[in-house]
């Protein structure tokens, strides 16, 4: 009984249900726009099903997945401490770049000395955007969602900036930086590609992601790091009287969070693109990972497989053309899904509303009674 | 707990009964869908003598609803005979999706595959050499030297040419300006043919040139282009993508006249756009398919200028006074005729100056 119990409670507690029912009802509507513009629904979500569940098709939906993991993991320890950690996006971009100019400068250091340098460095710069709005924060007051966003567009603009020096811009005509070096290269050998029947941009980046995921989920149930992060997200003010530095707290939380994008970047880089082009507007992974994060509850698992299905839609749903049904269509889904989240978190507080008001007038009666007698 | 148990099971029923009405579809449809994409050219086959020819198109991040270079190719391609052509397209939303989408098109058995601008040079070239029987074409870069690629470039520095002795005739401060989205060999084209021409016209005018660095930046072109006004510039040329669209509009606001690029841009601002350069995309997109069609696919580079209808002015030209448009036909007519050529390197234009 006891363990019976204890499942249910887990599946009420992690909203599993909520998160089914919302992506379900994404689909719903999703198909419900598809037969208000004319299309096939079969032929659009059966192509959709098609190209993701093929051996080939789901080594690219890994690989498009990794770094909406990364940052979905990002956003969701930052939100763990109550923080809106909207600047994902910057940091992703200066881990990637920074990744880019250590894979570019050093070419010559073995895979085993140059990945894990690529990998430190971009957690570095990660982590630096995210502490200097911590910073910003602690010392002036500066609403961090606000300087955040301002963060992302000078992580732009210094990446084309970097992207354009000479020693890092391509030799030939592209408008992207050089490639980085083989040795930095997270792709599997050829030969195990083709054997498997991979993509050609299969990488072992997943398994970084997976790892990440874990020690993520490590340090914020089982580490008094991870209890003092969340009581200050639960109520900051309680968890200064009872002797956490808050301030201190916002500032680790930013920089893990900003490290894990920074990865995210890099694993992004050295997995899939080998070269960081010159932006003309943001990719937005950082916004991906808020919903990664929003659909896998903030829980570290939960975003892992949130970022597959983000990646699933992103790599499915590009193909949609060929059916005829326009690529948007995963926005609409999408933007469904994170509605009703965004509901059900609404219908929550509802209920706990209505409890609140239940024993009052009971309670009214009561004295009522009381004063009767 | 009862509660609790039937909240599940009602859920659990209400699943049962989306994923009957959803996922059922896909599941059967798993397998239809393929048969069902198959039919649908097989059906069609009957009616045509042979297969359809299918044309891939993979855009740049832009996006197929760019108003300019993905756009124009696309609706050339969709201009293209139903019966002999089946078009596609894929968007990329980053340079990583690149790779990808051409791969989903060799995957896919395309016959030719369009890549939409230089920033797909790269990835063309890297699954053209892992894809030797495949075709590709690659508009507006030449740097690809392989017995499978098609290189689909356009003399913008004529276009350039033509509008900018427009802009010099037209002109009455004597001043002009120049907004570029990036500075390349490819990209600094523009500006030398512009400069050219507008000093040709105007041997005493002065030419704003600004670097935006960007095809995206909407506020940007329309703050360096709003600079460019209060300095005294009565015309301004883009050559920025996105960011001309801001230019654009800042022209319109001011009431100076614009000049658009790449494609017809008078309706962004039909009182305001007094011509644009134009590279009939297009036309270029249309050829290669015609020519896949008709089995004389020919590689290398293919050259689009004024001598093959491949660069003109845009058919708006209301705002032209009638004098101008015959200094401009004259000078096509020239350089047709080889009795003209407009430079290509930036030696040949000291007056540019984006690229020091």
């Amino acid at each position: 009984m006891d363990k019976k119990k204890s499942i249910w409670t887990i599946i009420s507690e992690t909203r599993i249900i909520h998160i089914l029912l919302s992506i379900l009802l994404g689909f719903v509507v999703g198909a419900f726009f598809l037969v208000v513009m004319g299309l096939d629904v079969g032929a659009a979500y059966g192509r959709l099903i098609s190209s993701v569940t093929s051996v080939k098709g789901f080594s690219y939906v890994v690989v498009y997945g990794i770094p909406y993991i990364m940052t979905g993991l990002s956003v969701a320890f930052s939100f763990r401490t109550g923080i809106f950690n909207i600047g994902a996006e910057g940091q992703f971009v200066v881990g990637a770049m920074a990744a880019a100019c250590i894979g570019i400068l050093l070419p010559n250091l073995p895979p085993v000395v140059l990945i894990p340098l690529c990998f430190i460095g971009s957690m570095l710069a990660g982590a630096i955007w995210g502490i200097v709005v911590g910073f910003l924060k602690n010392k002036w007051g500066i609403n961090e969602v606000l300087s955040m966003i301002m963060f992302n567009w000078i992580a732009f603009y210094l990446s084309n900036f970097i992207a354009g020096i000479p020693a890092i811009h391509s030799d030939g005509t592209a408008e992207a930086t050089k490639n980085i070096s083989a040795n930095a290269s997270t792709l599997l050998s050829k030969d195990l590609i083709s054997q498997l029947g991979l993509c050609p941009t299969a990488n072992w980046g997943i398994f970084v992601a997976l790892v990440m995921t874990v020690i993520v989920w490590l340090v914020i149930e089982k580490t008094t790091l991870g209890y003092r992060l969340k009581a200050v997200g639960a109520n900051k003010f309680a968890a200064e009287y009872g002797g956490i530095n808050v301030n201190r707290s916002i500032l680790t939380a930013l920089a893990i969070s900003g490290a894990l994008a920074g990865l995210g970047g890099a694993l992004h880089l050295m997995g899939m693109g080998g070269r960081i082009s010159i932006f003309s507007s943001q990719e937005g992974f950082g916004f991906a990972g808020i919903v990664a994060a929003l659909i896998g509850c903030s829980h570290p698992f939960g975003v892992f497989f949130a970022g597959l299905f983000y990646g699933a839609l992103t790599y499915g749903g590009s193909k949609l053309n060929l059916v005829g049904a326009p690529t948007q269509l995963i926005n609409v889904i999408v933007g469904t899904v994170v509605l009703f989240i965004a509901i059900s978190v609404v219908f929550e507080r509802l209920k706990y509303v209505q409890f609140k008001k239940k024993p009052k007038p009971a309670a009214a009666q009561n004295v009522k009674e009381g004063t009767d007698k | 707990m009862k509660k609790i148990l039937a909240l599940v099971m009602a859920l659990c029923m209400v699943f049962a009964l989306c994923a009957c009405g959803q996922t059922a579809a896909p599941a059967e449809s798993a397998a239809p869908a393929e048969e069902s994409a198959a039919p649908a050219e097989e059906s069609a086959a009957p009616a045509a003598p042979a297969e359809k020819v299918k044309i891939g198109m993979v855009t740049d991040v832009g996006g197929v609803n760019d108003k300019s270079f993905n756009q124009t190719s696309w609706e050339g391609l969709q201009a293209l005979d139903p019966e002999v052509f089946e078009v596609n397209y894929l968007e990329s939303k980053t340079d990583a999706d690149y790779q990808t989408n051409i791969n989903t098109f060799v995957d896919e058995g395309y016959d030719l595959i369009i890549c939409v601008g230089f920033m797909l040079a790269d990835a063309t070239r890297e699954a053209a050499e892992a894809n030797p029987d495949q075709l590709f074409a690659i508009i507006d870069d030449a740097t690809i030297d392989l017995p499978n690629v098609a290189c689909l470039m356009f003399a913008q520095e004529q276009a350039s040419y033509l509008v900018g002795l427009v802009a010099g005739s037209v002109t009455e401060s004597k001043t002009v300006g120049y907004v570029q989205g990036m500075v390349s060999d490819s990209m600094n084209l523009f500006g030398i043919g512009y400069i050219t021409g507008v000093l040709e016209t105007c041997p005493d005018a002065t030419v704003l040139q600004y670097n935006a660095n960007a095809f995206g930046d909407i506020a940007g072109g329309s703050t360096a282009a709003k600079d460019m006004i209060t300095k005294g510039a009565d015309v301004i040329y883009h050559a920025a993508g996105g960011t001309g669209i801001g230019v654009i509009s800042a022209c319109d606001e001011e009431g100076i006249w614009a000049i658009g690029v790449d494609t017809d841009q008078a309706p962004l601002a039909p009182d305001h756009v007094l011509t644009s350069a134009m590279k009939r995309v297009d036309v270029a997109a249309q050829d290669i398919s015609k020519a896949v069609a008709e089995g004389n696919f020919t590689a290398g580079i293919h050259m689009y200028d004024l001598s093959n209808g491949g660069v003109d002015l845009a058919p708006t030209r209301d705002h032209i006074p009638a004098e101008v448009i015959e200094v401009v036909e004259a000078a096509k007519t020239a350089i047709i005729n080889g009795e003209k050529s407009v430079p290509t390197s930036v030696g040949d234009c000291p007056e540019f100056t984006l690229d020091d």
